[in-house]
């Protein structure tokens, strides 16, 4: 029987790279568990020899020349960024150490 | 048998290809009739007037020119809005996406326009496309023009509902697992998905990549295949492009049924409303009265698609979904270090909905649940393959409802996801299985609402869908599909 907990949806979020209230770990631990009883039916389904489909096109290795062709200036890349510099995109800090 | 309907969309195209009306006329009315509406309906998240009939202007140089614009010469289109459109807004209805404007165009944007279509704007959503009737959108929802205190369906409710309200008479869509059949459905419109790979994803803004397909929205069947034919075909930028020829729509429409098989999917019925049953029983009888050899079939296993599309959909989501960090487009907020700015953007970014979905697709990808979950998904996915290609070596094509009921007030599934999640039921094998599958109006059903019935065939066999779509549409019930006559919206059914 496939519960979430709390506590498991704080660790999920952090995953996911989500803030998450207080309220929204205890509403998204029922809904969640909620979802996931439903589907413990398949979970169940002796199926181990069936082989999984991935996709629904049998296409593999789809390959094109190497060749150079035009792609979008840096300028239209960057434009819609919330931050830049240099050409570059900007972030907050990346390492745990104050500036 | 009543005669085929007129076809908005073909007519128009062909007065302006001959020259005996303008483009921009065209478009001025489509604006105005627009406009009438937009306040009570909310479709569009933005609609792009001024550029709309300046590319009307266009089409009616080239008829000046002796050049012939295209198929779909001078009609107005419009798009769902996670369809990528170079320089105007495409926000999928999400706070995190607002005001971005794309560098470029999907493959069908530059499809439509080169046919001669004219885009008119940008319509509602659930957000990222992730619901069944549009309230998701963090823009506010989409009501029913033929009943405004119900959901228009979801997740392509905007495109549904200016199709169904007489805005325009083709819309494009998108279905991941039913979000073009089940609005078109609850909207009395046509709504197709094709085959996966028919049409380039290039430009659609990914929620599940292996289901996800772009199809179209229209009044009569004949203009679904035009429109179709428009954006179908191989495009090198989408890896899952299929490089086949686009079939001749019109001819295996004008083929008609007679002789073929085809199914009705027997476990369909069983929770569907008696209105929706009564619906695909008269289907039936209209299709042996055209020639067609039709028999019940069941297939059991498509029902236990739900929950596989349940953890393969969010799975694909959360991955795809991972792009939105607010570092090189879209909303940010602040923070003093960047992980923190990722979690807070996303957190302040992205509804609720979308929450959900990517904390169950991140659970069954984590460590220890991937194979109990996505792993045994994608078997069960091989089931559904296998359980239609049982069918389809007796049957050219199936018949179903598109969905368990008619339209549905707001706020009545929204408290409850899997209530919500269960309105998909019957379009989700399809997508699932990767084969084309469409809604039609056809009749009636409860509180004199539209009710559409949805004809599957298997990979590639549009012809023989569209064939039965349109015996099916010669038989609909008279007053059963769109366009609703403006003021004639019954508030309150």
């Amino acid at each position: 029987m496939a519960e979430i907990t709390p506590e498991q949806v704080a660790h999920v979020a952090n995953l996911a790279r989500l803030d998450v209230t207080e309220e929204e770990l205890e509403r998204f631990s029922a809904q969640l568990s909620s979802v996931l009883l439903h589907v413990e039916t398949i979970r169940r389904l002796d199926i181990a020899e069936v082989p999984p489909t991935s996709h629904a096109v049998p296409l593999s290795n789809v390959l094109r020349e190497d060749v150079e062709r035009p792609s979008l200036s840096r300028e239209e890349v960057l434009a819609m960024a919330p931050e830049s510099e240099d050409h570059r995109f900007k972030v907050p800090r990346i390492l745990g150490e104050a500036p | 048998m009543s005669p085929a309907p007129l076809s908005p969309a073909a007519a128009t195209a062909g007065r302006v290809r001959r020259g005996e009306q303008r483009a921009r006329a065209v478009v001025e009315e489509a604006l105005e009739a627009i406009a009438r509406r937009e306040g009570e309906l909310h479709c569009f998240n933005e609609v792009t007037a001024e550029a709309a009939l300046g590319e009307a202007d266009r089409v009616d140089a080239l008829v000046a020119a002796g050049t012939d614009p295209g198929p779909l010469a001078g009609v107005p289109i419009a798009l769902k809005d996670n369809l990528c459109t170079r320089g105007v807004a495409t926000t999928c209805s999400s706070r995190i996406l607002e005001g971005w404007l794309p560098p470029y165009d999907a493959t069908v944007v530059s499809r439509v326009r080169a046919a001669g279509a004219v885009i008119v704007g940008k319509t509602n959503l659930d957000e990222f496309a992730m619901g069944s009737s549009t309230e998701n959108s963090a823009f506010g929802p989409t009501r029913n023009p033929w009943d405004t205190t119900r959901v228009p369906g979801g997740s392509s409710g905007g495109s549904a509902a200016v199709v169904a309200a007489g805005g325009v008479p083709i819309s494009l869509g998108s279905d991941t697992g039913g979000s073009v059949r089940q609005p078109a459905s609850l909207c009395g419109v046509v709504g197709v998905k094709p085959t996966y790979g028919r049409v380039s994803r290039y430009g659609l803004v990914a929620f599940a990549s292996s289901l996800d397909q772009i199809g179209p929205f229209a009044t009569t069947v004949a203009d679904a295949a035009l429109l179709l034919e428009a954006i179908s075909g191989h495009d090198p930028a989408d890896s899952t492009s299929l490089d086949l020829p686009v079939p001749d729509l019109g001819r295996a429409i004008d083929a008609g049924v007679a002789g073929m098989r085809v199914g009705i999917v027997s476990d369909f019925l069983e929770g569907a409303s008696p209105g929706i049953r009564h619906a695909v029983r008269e289907a039936a009888d209209a299709l042996v009265a055209a020639g067609a050899a039709v028999e019940d079939v069941s297939v059991p296993t498509l029902l236990d698609g739900l929950d596989a599309y349940y953890l393969i959909a969010p799975a694909e989501a959360s991955s795809n979904l991972s792009r939105y960090d607010g570092v090189r487009y879209g909303l940010r907020v602040g923070a003093p270090d960047v992980a923190q700015m990722n979690a807070r953007t996303r957190a302040k970014g992205f509804g609720e909905e979308v929450k959900r979905r990517i904390m169950l697709g991140t659970y069954v990808l984590s460590a220890g649940y991937y194979d109990a979950y996505y792993g045994q998904a994608q078997r069960v996915r091989t089931l559904v393959v296998r359980a239609f290609e049982a069918a389809y070596e007796r049957f050219d094509a199936l018949l179903a409802p598109t969905t368990p009921g008619v339209a549905f007030r707001f706020g009545e599934k929204t408290a409850d996801p899997l209530a919500m999640y269960l309105s998909d039921l019957y379009t989700i094998p399809s997508n699932l299985a990767g084969h084309p599958a469409m809604s039609v109006p056809f009749a009636l059903g409860e509180d004199d609402l539209p009710v559409g019935v949805q004809v599957l065939a298997p990979a590639l066999g549009e012809e023989a869908m569209f064939a039965v779509a349109a015996a099916l549409e010669s038989a609909a019930a008279p007053g059963s599909r769109g366009p609703v006559p403006a003021g004639a919206a019954v508030v309150g059914r």
